[in-house]
């Protein structure tokens, strides 16, 4: 009896389920929607995509020799951030800004703190913050982004600016009526009025905005199939939603509390993508249910605020950069209690 | 936890691939005795057994050659017949060398003339029952070894309402608790009316995975042929379904406390496998020699249900199963959750033994332990509600202040974190480290 035998501590079976595959599968239920911006905003996007992805991946390798590390950029994470970040950028920009902003996201958002599990906030959002803040003229024009069969904004008449940025210019327009003439203020409602209207546009992403962000049916699709595998749980998401939903209903409107349109809320901006594509990101959302409801719930409130009451039209990626700042307290706050253990006091 | 969660269930758990269609449909066969048996003294938990053989006395099988170290101890038996060879450390599953006796077998299979049915035995006085149950050298027998006889005594102040039988096995792979139930339901039905006496129990229940159907159905006709008051409850497939206080949660409803005992709320939980041992022991004074065994796995060339001798080397019982594929990587005892990995085939089946697991080489092979993504996946699946991706951590960072307040000691190493941990980290071996030192920590304090 020779023959040595493997010998480790239990368990001896495993899941088939592994980081790779978790992260080309989110990769893969990515892919519809980048098929309908290349339908919508053309074969530039294609472009973007590929740039962002190999920025990324390229990022990762040569930080990774530097560092005398192993190179792990076939575990599919720098290819998901490279994608994301592609996703958060309008059709229109320079075919170098996702190559900066991938390089950004890899070397500063995730191999700067030791690579992937150790980044405290999406790589992907900490990049197109970075793009944000440096070419800000880039990131917020979307004259370029016209969608084949609409508009930028869903307005025939408004051809440079999204949904969002019609929205808040009109209800800034309403709320200081002693600013505006009667005719403006005539114009401002009609224009909310048609924004309501354009639901179908933004359902189907026949509207401006970000690469990756407009097609609602299309990410939900993804989402569905990633909640059925559990690569994405609902908590998060669910409530991010509900919440964005509920507080746009009771203080959205120009009329008074209860009068706001939460079904354009919902559906316009990078709500869904980030709501099931990046406040989800496992590395930096919490690990206990608790916090994943807490995390999703304030995700909600600050976007509302921000796109309510700040100076930009749209704060999904904000919002989920600072919950993710919150995440480690999350996680404490809300430990749960262990089998047959009594309430702490 | 409501609704759904309170009936036949419990909150976390994880659905490994059962892989029990192999043995399942299986008789139970007899395994031959071996040519010689290595008999540990200590194959329960608690004080080791005191040899009182000596080398060369002639035995018949069920002689007792060991008495209780202390109250939580156990006598043991010989189990075949024939002479004491040798008393000396021998190997032993947990992977330690343990004394242990040797006996040759004469092949003569004589047994204790004093053993056999006693029509009379429902009317023995409790004591007496759990002093044959003692005398019988039993422990629990679903791996825990816990001795029996202990759990049926409890203090005064702790009044027992409910006896359950496990009979979930929820271990994949295994299926001997299953056989069982299907090939000796009266055993198993008069050892639980024996152990409902004792206890004083007022319910009783037997709890069983929906996906042994069949034992569902011979339990149940078996109660109501006995006109016995107990209930069978087909329990939802998880695992670990089978755990002490998962199963009690799952058919009582009631939450064992953090750091208690099931006899803190009322309730003792028993395998199957010890109910039907407790019949032998008080109806026939039959002392637990043999145990069936599931002999399964990739790496088994012919699996089995064997009812073997206690101390038959594994060697031996592999063997009887045409062998090891030559690609046979590791030898579990048990199942592959919770069993232990061998390394010496010369180790012997003890009272506790359920199954040995042979997997093949690339079964075997772990995989590279990569950065924890936070995924929250064993979160999810901690049936104990602990965050295990936590414990790991400070264990690595020698934390243990803190893996003992987020209540490491919890833990019931049930493996789920582990299982489903995409980033392949042992979380098991990384908190029952953990637990060691933290235990440790706190003897020295006392
Ligand atoms: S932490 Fe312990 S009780 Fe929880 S799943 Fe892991 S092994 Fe099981
Ligand atoms: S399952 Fe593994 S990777 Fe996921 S949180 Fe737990 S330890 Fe981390």
């Amino acid at each position: 009896m020779d023959k040595k035998y493997f010998v480790s501590s239990s368990p001896h079976i495993y899941t088939q389920d592994s980081i790779p595959k978790i992260m080309y599968t989110v990769i893969l239920t990515l892919v519809p929607a980048g098929i309908g911006s290349v339908y919508f905003f053309g074969l530039r996007t294609l472009w973007i995509m590929a740039i962002a992805i190999v920025s990324a991946v390229a990022a990762e390798a040569i930080v990774q020799r530097m560092m005398k590390r192993p190179v792990t950029v076939y575990d599919g994470s720098a290819i998901l951030t490279g994608l994301l970040l592609a996703y958060n950028v309008a059709p229109s920009v320079p075919l170098w800004l996702p190559a900066v902003g991938s390089v950004f996201a890899i070397a500063v958002g995730k191999m700067v703190f030791g690579g992937l599990g150790y980044n405290p906030m999406n790589p992907a959002l900490l990049g197109r913050a970075f793009l944000l803040a440096s070419w800000p003229a880039h990131m917020t024009i979307f004259s370029g982004a016209v969608p084949r069969g609409g508009t930028v904004s869903g307005i025939d008449a408004i051809t440079n600016a999204t949904p969002l940025n019609v929205l808040k210019a009109a209800q800034d327009v309403l709320q200081h009526p002693q600013d505006f003439s009667p005719a403006q203020k005539m114009e401002a409602s009609e224009a909310i009025g048609q924004l309501y209207d354009s639901i179908e546009d933004l359902f189907l992403g026949r509207i401006g905005g970000c690469i990756g962000e407009t097609s609602v049916v299309l990410l939900l699709i993804g989402a569905a199939f990633l909640m059925y595998r559990r690569y994405i749980g609902w908590k998060v998401p669910f409530t991010y939603v509900g919440t964005v939903a509920l507080l746009t209903w009771i203080f959205g409107g120009a009329d008074g509390l209860f009068t706001g349109n939460p079904i354009f809320h919902v559906l316009s901006g990078g709500l869904i993508l980030g709501a099931f594509y990046m406040a989800t990101d496992m590395v930096t959302s919490p690990v206990t249910v608790g916090g994943r409801i807490y995390f999703g719930i304030g995700c909600g409130v600050i976007t509302v605020v921000i796109r309510l009451y700040g100076g930009y039209p749209e704060g999904v990626s904000y919002s989920i950069l600072l919950m993710n700042l919150l995440t480690p307290l999350l996680d404490r706050w809300t430990r749960p209690k262990v089998f047959g253990g009594k309430k702490k006091a | 936890m409501v609704g759904f969660m309170s009936s036949k269930s419990f909150p976390g758990g994880i659905h490994p691939p059962g892989n029990k269609k192999t043995t399942e449909s299986l008789p139970i066969e007899k395994c031959p005795a071996p040519p010689s048996v290595v008999i540990p003294l200590q194959q329960h938990i608690g004080a080791p057994s005191k040899p009182i053989v000596a080398t060369g006395d002639a035995l018949r099988i069920g002689d007792s050659i060991s008495e209780s170290g202390g109250f939580v101890s156990v006598p043991s038996h010989a189990t075949v017949s024939g002479t004491v060879s040798a008393i000396e450390v021998r190997p032993h599953p947990l992977g330690v060398k343990v004394l242990s006796v040797v006996i040759e077998n004469d092949g003569q299979e004589k047994w204790r003339d004093d053993i056999g049915f006693d029509e009379n035995y429902r009317e023995l006085g409790k004591k007496e029952m759990i002093n044959r149950i003692h005398a019988a050298g039993l422990a629990g027998m679903g791996g825990a070894t816990f001795p029996t006889h202990v759990k049926l005594s409890p203090p005064a102040d702790k009044k027992i309402d409910t006896l359950i039988l496990n009979g979930a096995e929820c271990e994949p792979y295994l299926t001997s608790d299953h056989r069982l139930m299907l090939e000796e339901p009266e055993k198993i039905v008069r050892g639980m009316e024996i152990l409902f006496k004792i206890l004083g129990a007022k319910s009783g229940a037997i709890g069983i995975e929906g996906n042994k159907p069949d034992a569902i159905k011979v339990m149940r006709q078996k109660i109501a042929e006995l006109g016995l008051p107990f209930k069978i409850h087909a329990l939802h497939v998880k695992y670990p379904q089978g755990a002490e206080k998962q199963l009690i949660k799952a058919i009582t409803n009631r939450r064992v406390p953090a750091g208690g005992l099931p006899m803190d709320i009322g309730c003792v939980v028993h395998n199957v496998g010890t109910a039907a041992a407790v019949y032998d022991a008080v109806a026939c004074k039959r002392p637990l020699v043999e145990r069936v065994v599931t002999i399964t796995g990739a790496g088994v060339k012919t699996p089995k249900n064997l009812l073997i001798p206690i101390g038959t080397p594994f060697s031996h019982v592999f063997n009887h199963c045409g062998g090891l594929t030559d690609d046979a990587g590791k030898i579990i005892m048990g199942g592959p959750m919770m069993g232990l990995a061998q390394s010496d085939l010369a180790a012997p089946v003890i009272k506790g033994t359920s199954g040995l697991l042979v997997l093949n080489e690339k079964q075997s092979r772990r995989k590279q332990e990569q950065p924890c993504i936070s995924c929250a996946h064993c979160v999810d699946a901690c049936p104990m509600a602990l965050l295990p991706k936590m414990l790991s951590q400070f264990v690595k960072h020698e934390r243990f202040a803190s893996a003992e307040s987020y209540n490491i000691l919890d833990c019931i190493e049930c493996g789920s974190c582990a299982f489903v941990c995409p980033a392949n980290i042992n979380l098991v071996h990384w908190i029952k480290y953990g637990k060691l030192k933290v235990m440790q920590k706190r003897k020295k304090a006392n």
